[in-house]
């Protein structure tokens, strides 16, 4: 079957952001997000066409899925091997994040119809929208580390004008311009990354990297510091990666990112773009397995403690939306720890199935747990959730969606949070049993965290607010009813069957000793927090001044931000940038002006010989072309 | 005929009329005989042409045509520059070359 039509999947959203950013304020605001609605609607049901199509194409058998390149043509040519192209690269793991990725964009769009109804810039909101869908869906098929490089630039400038939608606020602007500078530099790692790495395989193609061109780059022998070449490149990528995904220490912009718009929150920085680092790294997985099994370990290292790190501060925050952005950090930080453990091969590569299949279902209960946020934002006008509860009574359904996410999230059997979750714990617990028990940890922390917001917000003392609390419109409720629908019923979804390292079929192994475990400690969570947040009462006081300074820490993000900002005030500005300033105003401008004084003086003395009187231009012409001319005769007879 | 006088004779005489003519160009004031001090410059010139041609290159007749060309543009610029001392004669009311010092720094 043709699959050229799967070009339609980028080009329809580039066209209504084109639509809707050139001539979007001539259009209805309510016209111009119902057509961006609809054809994201299209794009979903091309995405699920297009993974339909996919898995029956007559190349694979035996269980094993082929790439697909149905679309690509060169671009840049930059000598006889080295060519980029853009293209579309179809596999397993491309197929599932397109449907992903134009499922929740659906979902936030249709979401957004209600959530920002009224705000000035809806047409602008909804042609950013488009970008970013555009953006991450050619981002999840390229054929190329060149196309990803573009493409992952186009979802960072989406990230950072959806974040900066509200431009009157400074606290928006600001986390703005944090976001995009953060993932800037971290990108910066994965330019240098790509080129080391292109520079010494020769190629820019995923399939050529993974495959036999790789030997050529771990064959290649210089080091530095001690570290191979692909040892440096595959590193360097990675902090691509981490930028990307806010793994420690590059997290600091994702709870800033909660400035933007809450369907954007869900969309971008819960769902899709954020664990585009996740993607990348599966994406260059055996690579990384070969030849840098080092850099492997370091990203199970990272991802394990961002996952505690973010965890913690995640049981200290107050602001809804924080409390899911650390959770978030902490999800993501599972799906790289069980990349980082996963091994290559038809038995081995539990963990990177798992992680593809946590980030799939994470992405469903996070956006829903977001959107069901929204729902309570708008409904009380207000994030902290020190002043809000007892909303279960006014929003009944909102209640029941959010219930749904944290039970998903929270790991509980038969929602989709569970199977993966668990596979997740599998994996490591079959590679690194000390991973395994921080990983295990922080299921018990999540579910203490996700329920503490659940409590306090839907349980608790019932606040007095201001306006009357309404439940959601319509626009908001039906999405929210479908992702609590697909976040019980992803986890039923047989993942290993069609993604894995290798392309094979991947068994997933059932412990009933670590499914106990981990349900046991998210119960023992739930029930922690339902007996310090469901009623009213002086014990989570107690708590905290008992922790002291550890919970300070924690409440100030163990001021890693203020860390941040010392160093780049203290240490690179004043001493670094202000002598090079300097520098740069008397010695190079200097130079530059020292110039134009000199000439000026010049000038301003030999002005004077333009006296006026053409017979001085004669005189002093004449008397010249004598002398040039004695000269020359002087010179010609000598 | 000519060839019985040497080309230096006539070189002779170029160089004096052009000579002359620079002379008048720097040290006379009128703008009028500044024009014939040119004129005095163009035909030093134009004898040059021709005896060069006669003398060096008698088959040919470059030389001949560039005359009766110095001659043409002469006449032309003759016209001009009469044109322009009239105007210049109606601004200023002088004809005398110091007068016309306006276009200095």
């Amino acid at each position: 079957m043709n699959l050229s039509f799967v070009v339609l999947i980028f080009i329809l959203p580039l066209l209504v952001f084109a639509v809707l950013g050139l001539a979007g304020m001539y259009l209805r605001p309510r016209l111009a997000g119902l057509l961006a609605t609809g054809i994201t609607g299209i794009v979903f049901l091309l995405s699920l066409l297009t993974a339909w199509i996919y898995f029956r194409l007559p190349v694979h058998s035996a269980g094993i899925y082929q790439p697909v390149i149905p679309v690509s043509f060169e671009w840049l040519r930059f000598s006889d091997r080295l060519v980029a192209t853009l293209g579309i690269l179809l596999d397993p793991v491309a197929v599932m994040m397109l449907v992903v990725v134009s499922f929740v964009s659906l979902m936030v769009h249709w979401y957004s119809l209600g959530y920002m109804q009224g705000e000035k810039g809806f047409q602008r909101y909804y042609a950013f929208l488009s970008l970013f869908t555009f953006s991450m869906m050619s981002l999840v098929v390229a054929t190329n580390l060149v196309q990803m490089y573009i493409f992952w630039e186009l979802v960072g400038i989406s990230s950072y004008l959806l974040i900066g939608f509200y431009y009157t606020r400074p606290a928006a602007i600001a986390a703005a311009k944090k976001a995009f500078i953060v993932t800037r530099f971290a990108d910066l790692g994965f330019l240098i990354g790509i080129l080391l790495l292109s520079y010494y395989a020769g190629t820019f193609d995923f399939g050529l990297i993974v495959g036999n061109h790789a030997s050529s780059v771990g064959v290649v022998s210089s080091s530095f510091a001690g570290l191979k070449v692909v040892e440096w490149a595959m590193l360097l990528v990675f902090m691509g990666a981490a930028g990307k995904s806010a793994m420690f220490p590059l997290h600091i912009w994702l709870p800033d990112a909660m400035e933007g718009p809450t369907p954007v929150s869900a969309l971008i920085h819960a769902a899709t773009m954020v664990v585009a680092g996740v993607y990348l790294i599966a994406r260059m997985f055996p690579v990384y397995y070969f030849h840098a099994p080092a850099v492997l370990s370091l990203i199970a290292y990272t991802g394990a403690f961002t996952s505690l790190f973010a965890a913690i501060i995640a049981c200290t925050q107050t602001d809804i939306k924080r409390v899911l952005a650390f959770s978030t950090l902490s999800q993501i930080g599972y799906m790289m720890l069980s990349l980082g453990v996963s091994g290559y091969g038809q038995q081995d590569s539990a963990g990177y199935t798992a992680s593809l299949f946590h980030l799939f279902t994470h992405a469903m209960f996070k956006s829903l747990l977001f959107l069901a946020a929204g729902a309570v934002i708008h409904a009380v006008h207000e994030n902290s959730i020190l002043r809000m509860g007892g909303l279960r009574k006014y929003m009944p359904s909102t209640h029941l969606a959010f219930l749904v996410g944290c039970l998903a999230i929270a790991g509980i059997p038969f929602f989709s949070g569970f199977y993966s979750k668990e596979e997740i714990l599998i994996a490591a617990w079959e590679h690194h049993k000390a991973l395994f028990f921080v990983a295990w940890l922080v299921a018990g922390l999540t579910a203490f965290y996700m329920f503490r917001l659940y409590f306090t917000v839907f349980w608790g003392r019932d606040r007095y607010y201001h306006h009357p609390v309404n439940e959601a419109p319509r626009s908001m409720r039906i999405p929210l009813l479908v992702l609590s629908f697909i976040s019980i019923v992803a986890g039923y979804v047989p993942f290993g069957r069609y993604v894995s390292a290798a392309g094979h079929f991947s068994e997933t192994h059932f412990y009933p000793g670590i499914a106990i475990a981990s349900v046991t400690i998210a119960l023992i969570g739930i029930l922690i927090a339902m007996k310090m947040y469901a009623r009213p009462n002086a014990f989570p006081e107690k708590l905290t001044k008992k922790m002291g300074l550890f919970y300070v820490a924690a409440c100030n993000r163990f001021y890693i931000d203020e860390g941040y900002l010392f160093i780049t005030k203290k240490i690179i500005f004043n001493p670094i940038a202000h002598t090079v300033a300097w520098v740069d105003r008397h010695v190079v401008d200097g130079m530059v002006n020292a110039i134009a004084k000199i000439t000026e003086e010049i000038a301003f003395r030999i002005r004077k010989m333009q006296g006026g009187q053409v017979q001085e231009y004669g005189l002093i012409m004449a008397a010249s072309a004598t002398g040039l001319a004695l000269l020359l005769i002087y010179l010609a007879t000598n | 005929m000519i060839q019985e006088i040497p080309i230096t004779h006539v070189l002779v005489l170029s160089s004096f009329l052009f000579f002359c003519g620079i002379c008048g160009f720097i040290i006379r004031r009128n703008l009028i005989t500044l024009l014939m001090a040119v004129e005095l410059i163009l035909n030093a010139v134009s004898i040059n042409f021709v005896v060069f041609n006669k003398y060096l290159f008698p088959h040919q007749m470059e030389g001949l045509f560039f005359a009766l060309f110095v001659i043409g543009i002469a006449a032309a610029e003759a016209a001009v520059a009469i044109a322009l001392i009239i105007n210049v004669y109606r601004r200023l009311g002088s004809i005398q070359v110091e007068d016309v010092a306006e276009m200095k720094y």
